[in-house]
């Protein structure tokens, strides 16, 4: 019978439109959070004089880049710690808007994670120590999802609270315009 | 590595006989009872209507059957069923009828009986779900004497206690059988329920409303106290963290303040007021840690801490990588927070 | 009757006489002329399905589709019982560490799922689509290409679900999904999304498939079958469509509304923007709760059919069985709230849900006690299609009686969302509905294949299953009332948990190894069972009175009824009408309440259009879980199918009205 022959097809065609999705929908145990602190002396740099390359993308990225789990806790910490005192949710006020595509420190996952954990100049503290590493990297993930980075299918739409963007699976794409990124 | 030292005291889970300190035969609370007893009242109508029909069934089956009631098939006539079988379908709706109603009536009454019960609480307690922990405040027209806890409640015995539920994400469901029927904790709603305890003792509570990873882990418990014992429980309470008295402790509270802790655990009376997680003021007052996972001890508060995630994956606190001396530090200190 | 049909007064006799002679010198129907063998190889060659693999997708055969719908509802049986197998693993033990936290809820959120949108409600379909046809009389569904269809959708939404989670992108918000755990928040990724489309897939299959069936049991019936003469099956399946057709509707609604707050961020349940998390209770609910008895009332059909030929006398008190399906169906629109009574809504609100809760009861309690007059006043024989009936009575009354506590509010607020409510849904679903649906399978198994099932291991596989339900669920009420939750991965030791959960976890491989062994018997009779006689059980209705098994064509010649049990009313000589064509395929609709004939309407032709249209309303779904352009963009095929689906074909014929 060709039963078989047709369930494998649909199969086979469900599986390739799906199967991009398991990235996306992993959960990571945390008993295994990333290997140690980077250590304090050492800083992505994120001006490159005379034409320098930027260093690859840190490889822990992918396992919060456009996963959803990690975009969901990252969304959750952005409210419990704060961020929204200094940045609202992606505007700005007391701190740069996040929604832009202007990154005066680099809007890749591993650079924002960077600002995070060494704090900036002129207000924006640093959490390397009141946050892990984890904590730190699930925050850079959903930070770049507010100027529309990640994959659209690993953002959430909103949080249940007072409207305050467009929706976040609608919010157009604005890749870091800075030279000195690596334009991802 | 384990810490060698004074076992504290075991949470009443560990031991081995259960005494409905969470079932609904514990009948410790008004509800409770009100609740058993029309359960019998039901059971028993119930029992009667199941004999009925299982009577029917078997009589039904096994009864000799006269020669002149010969059947459809064989003879292609229809005969009349036995003339009292439509009587017994017309008594038969009564009795069901008349059964419900009276099942739906006793139901009623006891619904008003429960709520009139409710009607003039004396003691009033907030408690908001998250997950996977309950956050409770004793609410208190004076500011200063509003106590705020977590996972843990003592009320009096015989006061009517009424609890406020809300929520700060998803829907939960304070369930606590020995005393009481449950109430969903619903975002964006407020919901109450009212407890009058009868029996003092310690009954174990848990999330009835599926809440996600760890609902399964997402229990409490209430300490039914009479009233001089809850009055003093409530006094401390509300006194500030005591100070660090061995130089362990006060490196562990160091590390409290200077690390991921204090961004989400509040300590009254020090600088670490984060207010994302449960309270831990009097934490080694209470009975078990993580909402009911582990019963309170050296050993499992050792274990939560180096990596809450093995204990209950999912959780919203993280695994903080920390040097074993950090965290024996962090353990002595938490065992002085009665 | 000429004049009704045409209607407008102006009918030209002659013409029409001058028409009819030409078409008796041109046409063949069937007739005093045309009967026998010559007949019956004559509607072979005109009903045959079409050949090759496309003729199989092409078909409109209620009989291949129906056979379809029951073997993938076996199939989904088999898949949610092995998820129900792991779970009770895990549940075994106390604080057992088999199965995480994650992967649990995942089984229980799947065989929820699969248990009640891919198992209960298709294969009441699918017996229905392969029977009711037969059982009145006729040779085709009305709508035979939404009937293949409503196939593919379901199957296509089935594939769905078990496809993601078998790719680890399964759902795990539990079979209901409230929000906001399902919201956008709570539930990353594209899980919850997954589920709610494949409700999306089912709800439109249920939906047409309801529809196919209440024009099939109002309009095709054979001539002279009222509806005070039609078998209480079709009645049943008439109740559970409409029921269908008017609760699918809430679900489908609130799951787009789901995918629409994931998708793009609309508000419908987020409550601070005046949203409500209780609006999707409400509305799954209103759903919800009919849909139980969507699935029960078919099964109380097959009790009927089982116990009338099994007692060898027809259902006593016919009238109120009717009128208990019906007053079923409607007082199942207004119990939704008794699932709601812990979420805080006016107590006084609560009792008059907790009065209309108990009142179901009654309907239902009618009908038992109709069959157990049967059969006391019948002779009845225990063959395995009966013992299931009793087991039936056995198991469902006790389901229906914890029913009636748990409507009870002050019960239900101590019962609610603990093992006591799994267990009382699982006496009314599998003792209400999977018991006579294994005594129905055996008992229209001859029907189907031709072949007896074994007697012997039907017996052995209904005791097995039989004990190891009791076994599995009734240590559930005791866990329920100690305090036991739904939805635990684990449980304490410590509370008395231990023991009523090894029970239930023991009997549980009980009943899988029954559900094995029904399926072996299954299997091996397909092949080497004893060849069925036309009406091996001495039963009345109709679909007794073609071979084992049916040919395409169903019936030589459309009988005529005059009782309700017109195989014992008229042993070996069943009246039938003639004039029906055998050169083309033509149905013979009769009027709705007398079943008196009416008109003669050409019956589709196999398409290959239902399938391609199923596809691409599958792609715009699927497609609409990633983006909201899918609906715009996946529109444009779903048109085209559906728009070369309906295009009218080049009708050589009209349906003609029955003269004489």
């Amino acid at each position: 019978m060709s039963s078989p022959f047709r369930a494998s097809l649909i199969i086979a065609g469900a599986a390739t439109l799906m199967v991009c999705g398991c990235k996306r929908e992993e959960r990571h145990s945390d008993s295994n959070p990333l290997a140690g602190s980077v250590p304090a002396g050492e800083r992505q740099p994120t001006i490159y004089p005379g034409g320098g390359t930027p260093p690859p993308l840190d490889p822990r990225a992918a396992r919060y880049e456009n996963n959803a789990p990690a975009l969901a806790e990252g969304q959750w910490l952005y409210a419990q710690m704060n961020c929204v005192g200094c940045h609202a949710h992606g505007g700005g006020g007391m701190g740069p808007a996040l929604m832009d595509d202007k990154w005066r420190y680099g809007g890749r996952i591993d650079q924002i994670a960077m600002t995070i954990a060494e704090g900036r100049p002129n207000g924006m503290p640093a959490w390397r120590g009141r946050l892990t590493d984890d904590q730190i990297w699930k925050l850079a993930a959903y930070v770049r999802s507010l100027s529309g980075q990640p994959s659209k299918d690993a953002v959430s739409s909103r949080a249940d609270e007072m409207s305050n963007t467009t929706p976040l699976t609608l919010t157009p794409r604005q890749g870091p315009r800075n030279a000195d990124t690596a334009g991802r | 590595m384990k810490l060698a030292t004074l076992a504290f005291l075991p949470a009443l889970l560990g031991a081995c006989s259960y005494q409905h300190y969470q079932s609904v035969f514990g009948n410790a609370g008004t509800d409770d009872h009100q609740f058993l007893t029309l359960f019998a009242i039901f059971m028993a109508v119930c029992t009667v209507m199941y004999v009925a029909v299982i009577a029917f069934l078997i009589v039904g089956i096994l009864r000799r059957r006269r020669a002149g009631e010969a059947n459809v098939v064989e003879t292609g006539r229809h005969h009349r069923a036995h003339p009292l079988m439509r009587a017994g379908l017309i008594g038969w709706g009564a009795v069901v009828s008349i059964g419900l109603m009276a099942l739906a009536i006793t139901s009623f009454f006891t619904d008003r009986s429960m709520a009139q019960s409710a009607a003039h609480p004396r003691l009033s307690i907030t408690v908001t779900g998250n997950q996977w922990w309950w956050d409770a405040v004793y609410n208190s027209a004076d500011a200063s004497q509003t106590l705020h806890t977590a996972n843990e409640l003592h009320i009096p015995v015989g006061v009517p206690t009424r609890i406020i539920l809300r929520s700060n994400d998803v829907i939960h469901s304070f369930w606590l059988p020995s005393l009481a029927g449950k109430q969903d904790l619903i975002p964006g709603r407020e919901t109450d329920i009212s407890i009058v305890p009868k029996k003092t003792g310690i009954y174990r509570g848990q999330c009835a409303e599926y809440c996600g990873a760890q609902h399964a882990n997402m229990a409490f418990v209430v300490n039914v106290d009479n009233y001089p014992d809850f009055i003093n429980w409530w006094r401390q309470q509300l006194q500030p963290a005591p100070a660090p008295a061995t130089p362990l402790a006060q490196a562990g509270f160091d590390y409290i303040a200077q690390h991921q802790c204090s961004m989400c655990h509040n300590i009254a009376g020090t600088p670490v007021g984060g207010q994302v997680g449960p309270d831990l003021t009097h934490f080694a007052s209470r009975r078990t840690l993580a909402a009911g996972t582990l019963p309170m001890s050296v050993g499992n508060l050792h274990d939560w801490i180096a990596d809450p995630q093995s204990v209950k994956p999912g959780t919203k606190m993280p695994k903080i990588p920390m040097e074993e001396t950090d965290l024996r530090a962090v353990v002595a200190y938490l065992e002085t927070l009665k | 009757m000429i004049e009704r049909a045409w209607g407008d007064g102006n009918y030209d006799r002659e013409a029409d006489e001058e028409r009819l002679a030409k078409e008796r010198r041109t046409i063949s129907r069937d007739g005093p002329k045309l009967t026998g063998a010559k007949l019956e190889a004559r509607l072979a060659r005109t009903w045959a399905r079409p050949p090759g693999f496309l003729g199989w997708l092409a078909t409109v055969d209620h009989k291949e589709i129906g056979r379809r719908y029951i073997v993938t509802a076996l199939v989904f049986l088999a898949l949610g019982g092995v998820l129900a197998l792991l779970m009770r693993l895990q549940l075994a033990l106390p604080e057992s560490g088999l199965i995480s936290a994650a992967r649990f809820n995942e089984l229980f959120t799947m065989h929820g799922s699969t248990m009640m949108f891919l198992f209960a409600v298709p294969v009441m379909e699918g017996v229905a689509v392969y029977i009711i046809p037969l059982m009145l009389g006729t040779r085709a569904t009305g709508f035979p290409r939404l009937n293949s269809f409503s196939y593919y959708m379901y199957l296509f939404g089935g594939l769905l679900l078990w496809v993601a989670f078998a790719l680890n992108i399964g759902p795990d918000i539990g079979w209901f999904a409230y929000v906001p755990l399902s919201g956008p928040e709570f539930s990353p990724g594209k899980r919850a999304d997954i589920w709610a489309q494949m409700i999306t897939f089912t709800e439109v299959s249920a939906l047409a498939a309801a529809v196919v069936l209440v024009c099939t049991i109002l309009k095709t019936r054979a001539p002279g079958m009222t509806l005070a003469r039609m078998p209480l099956f079709a009645w049943a399946m008439l109740v559970t469509s409409v029921m269908i057709i008017l609760a699918m509707p809430s679900i489908a609604l609130c799951s787009s509304m789901l995918i629409s707050d994931r998708l793009v961020g609309t508000q419908f349940y987020n409550s601070f923007e005046h949203g409500d998390a209780l609006l999707w209770q409400h509305l799954f609910w209103f759903f919800g709760h009919p849909e139980v008895y969507i699935i029960f009332l078919p099964a109380t059909g097959f009790v009927s059919v089982i116990t009338e030929t099994f007692c060898r006398r027809p259902v006593f008190a016919y009238p109120v069985v009717v009128l208990a399906l019906i007053s079923t169906g409607i007082l199942a629109f207004g119990l939704w709230v008794h699932h709601m009574f812990a979420t805080g809504l006016p107590r006084v609100g609560y009792s008059f849900y907790t009065a209309a809760s108990m009142s179901v009861a009654i309907p239902t309690g009618l009908q038992i006690f109709c069959w157990l007059a049967t059969m006391w006043d019948g002779r009845p024989r225990f063959q395995v299609p009966m013992l299931y009936v009793v087991g039936f009575i056995v198991t469902f009354v006790i389901g229906g009686l914890t029913g009636v506590m748990v409507a009870a509010v002050p019960l239900d607020l101590q019962l609610h969302d603990t093992y006591f409510v799994v267990a009382h849904f699982h006496y009314v679903l599998i003792g209400g509905a999977v018991f006579p649906l294994l005594g129905i399978l055996t008992y229209w198994f001859p029907k189907i294949t031709g072949r007896m099932m074994s007697e012997t291991l039907g017996k052995i596989g209904f005791w097995m299953i039989f004990l190891g339900f009791q076994l599995t669920f009734f240590p559930m009420h005791w866990s329920g009332l100690l305090g036991m939750p739904r939805r635990v991965y684990t449980y304490p030791a410590g509370l008395g948990l231990e023991l009523p959960n090894l029970l239930s976890s023991i009997g549980a491989f009980v009943v899988a190894m029954a559900v094995l062994l029904f399926v072996l018997n299954g299997l091996w009779s397909y092949f080497r069972g004893a060849p069925a006689p036309p009406n091996p059980w001495g039963a009345s209705t109709l679909e007794w009175a073609t071979p084992s098994p049916p040919p395409d064509y169903n019936f030589a010649h459309i009988p005529v009824v005059e009782s309700r049990t017109p195989l014992w009313d008229t042993k070996d000589k069943l009246p039938v009408v003639t004039g029906l064509r055998v050169d083309d395929k033509e149905l013979l609709l009769t009027t709705v309440v007398a079943a008196a004939p009416d008109l003669r309407e050409p019956v589709p032709e196999p398409s290959l259009w239902p399938f391609i249209a199923a596809c691409a309303t599958g792609i715009l779904f699927v497609a609409s879980i990633f983006s909201p352009w899918a609906i715009v963009f996946g529109a444009i095929p779903t048109a085209i199918a559906m728009a070369a689906w309906f295009w009218p074909s080049q009708v050589k014929r009209h349906p003609e009205p029955v003269i004489g």
